[in-house]
């Protein structure tokens, strides 16, 4: 019926505005629900989301030993070419030559943090770290060899 | 005991005793210009950090915190941004009435201070139509906007205008409509005797659920008559940059915001003057002692209590709901609050006959 109708109307809307405004109200009257941060005061306290991303690193361990195979996953995956790969011929144990990577070069000032390289990486060598405070003088200090120097890769790794 | 009413005495009976009384008249009527002048002024610094924090905390946000002890002179920081801004005037707009427009703006809030009773027995002018007073002057206001929309020579300053146009038009009518609920039940237009006849209990509380439908109505269409969020129409920053204000910088935006924010503790205190009681203390029945305990608070304070309480809703419902399409806000006139504001009427008009409230 018409008048039925109306007046569920009016009883649903007031519920609903009621329910929004007990939601407003709630975080009114509870301060600890704040979010916002105050950052340039607080960088030593600093507490990020875990899924935030910042730039790409590479993580060493004590021997000075990385997990890339050089297998290019990364290069292939980046939407806009922000991960050049760069290889050496080594020798191995057994004195056989093998593939391995020289530098493996990340441009950050191209990267848009798609998350993209490190899901298609097969042995976990990159990761997201959560550095975020990038600004430089210097344009060319923005790209950055991953791989530190004198790193080799680590056994077991293929 | 310290209160308004004696310290406006005193300055009577001291003018009176030392200039004639031409002159007392025309010193008390300076000195009433100032003070109005000087609320509007602590008015707009108040609200305006009020209206900040409320929306920064409603928000999960911290809101201004750097300006003063916890951001609390942010907007003395704002007032002297403002004041210091060149007041621009578009080439192509019709400059005496873009100068113009702002005035009225100011001076319409400024007529709207005259019939409100601050606490006991201190009101500016206490004329035997106070409330029609308030809802004559108070349609002016569309006036001003108007004219700054179409002066700016601006397509979305002209859209914003018109929008206010019809929203203040349509929601004019639900407002008139709760008010005259409460002149009803009263029988009286004048603003002190609508206040006296609370003495026993606010409104509110004696008229049963038809008058908390009045409130409610009158809650909803003040709102819509300031131009308030959800029926921001008029600016609607996401559509028409800042609607009828686009054009306007420094101290005649200002003169627009302050309008603004007066407007909305004018209507506020409209609405604690008719629903809550207006200085009227808080009393239960035949409690002796709670009473004689609420009659120590002073009036004044009464009064701002629930003004500033009405303009904390105003602000909660700014800042939680989203604000609406124009179809939808002329619907919600048009079809639900004037036929339920209609009938409304008809019942608290025949409880006030049959006498069916306290």
């Amino acid at each position: 019926m018409f008048i039925k109708k109306y007046i569920q109307e009016i009883w649903g809307a007031v519920k609903s505005l009621l329910k929004g405004m007990r939601r407003t109200g709630y975080y009114f009257t509870h301060h600890k629900e704040i979010i916002t941060q105050q950052y340039p005061d607080n960088r030593e306290t600093l507490n990020l989301p875990e899924r935030f991303k910042g730039e790409v690193v590479m993580p060493h361990d004590e021997n000075n030993e990385h997990r890339c195979t050089g297998c290019q996953a990364c290069e292939l995956a980046c939407p806009n070419g922000t991960i050049k790969v760069i290889f050496k011929n080594e020798l191995n144990a057994e004195g056989k030559k093998k593939k391995a990577i020289d530098k493996l070069v990340y441009h950050l000032e191209l990267c848009t943090m798609c998350n993209l390289c490190i899901e298609a990486c097969p042995s976990d060598a990159i990761k997201m770290a959560q550095t975020f405070e990038h600004s430089v003088f210097d344009r060319n200090e923005l790209t950055k060899i991953l791989n530190k120097p004198d790193s080799k890769i680590m056994d077991g790794v293929e | 005991m310290w209160s308004f009413s004696n310290i406006a005495n005193s300055i009577h009976e001291w003018l009176s005793n030392n200039f004639n009384p031409t002159w007392t008249i025309i010193i008390e009527m300076v000195i009433a210009g100032v003070a109005v002048i000087s609320l509007f002024a602590i008015l707009g610094l108040v609200l305006v950090i009020m209206e900040r924090k409320v929306s920064a905390w409603m928000q999960i946000r911290l809101g201004p915190n750097r300006v003063g002890p916890k951001g609390m002179l942010q907007s003395f920081a704002d007032t002297l941004k403002l004041l210091v801004k060149e007041g621009l005037t578009p080439g192509g707009a019709d400059k005496f009435l873009f100068n113009l427009a702002p005035f009225i703006a100011m001076i319409v809030a400024m007529l709207l201070m005259a019939p409100i009773a601050f606490a006991k027995d201190f009101q500016l002018w206490d004329l035997n139509i106070g409330v029609l007073f308030v809802s004559a002057v108070s349609s002016i206001m569309v006036i001003s906007i108007l004219m700054a929309g179409w002066a700016s020579n601006n397509k979305y300053s002209l859209m914003g205008a018109m929008r206010s146009g019809a929203q203040i038009v349509s929601y004019e009518l639900s407002a008139g409509l709760s008010i005259l609920a409460v002149v009803v039940m009263t029988g009286s237009l004048q603003v002190s005797e609508i206040i006296e006849s609370q003495r026993n209990g606010w409104w509110i509380f004696k008229g049963h659920l038809p008058m908390l439908i009045a409130f409610v109505t009158f809650i909803i269409a003040v709102t819509a008559e300031t131009n308030r969020a959800p029926f921001d129409l008029a600016e609607a920053e996401s559509e028409l940059t800042a609607g009828f204000h686009t054009e306007y910088s420094g101290m005649k935006f200002a003169l627009f915001f302050l309008a603004e924010y007066v407007n909305v503790f004018i209507v506020c205190a409209i609405g604690a003057t008719l629903f809550l009681g207006g200085w009227m203390p808080f009393h239960i029945g035949n409690w002796e002692g709670f009473n004689h305990v609420m009659d120590y608070i002073p009036s004044s304070i009464w009064f701002f209590g629930k003004t500033f309480f009405l303009i904390f809703l105003i602000m909660w419902f700014r800042w939680t709901f989203p604000r609406l399409r124009i179809d939808q806000l002329l619907n919600l006139e048009w079809k639900y609050l004037l036929p339920i504001s209609m009938i409304n009427l008809l019942v608290v008009t025949a409880m006030a006959i049959l006498g069916w409230h306290f």
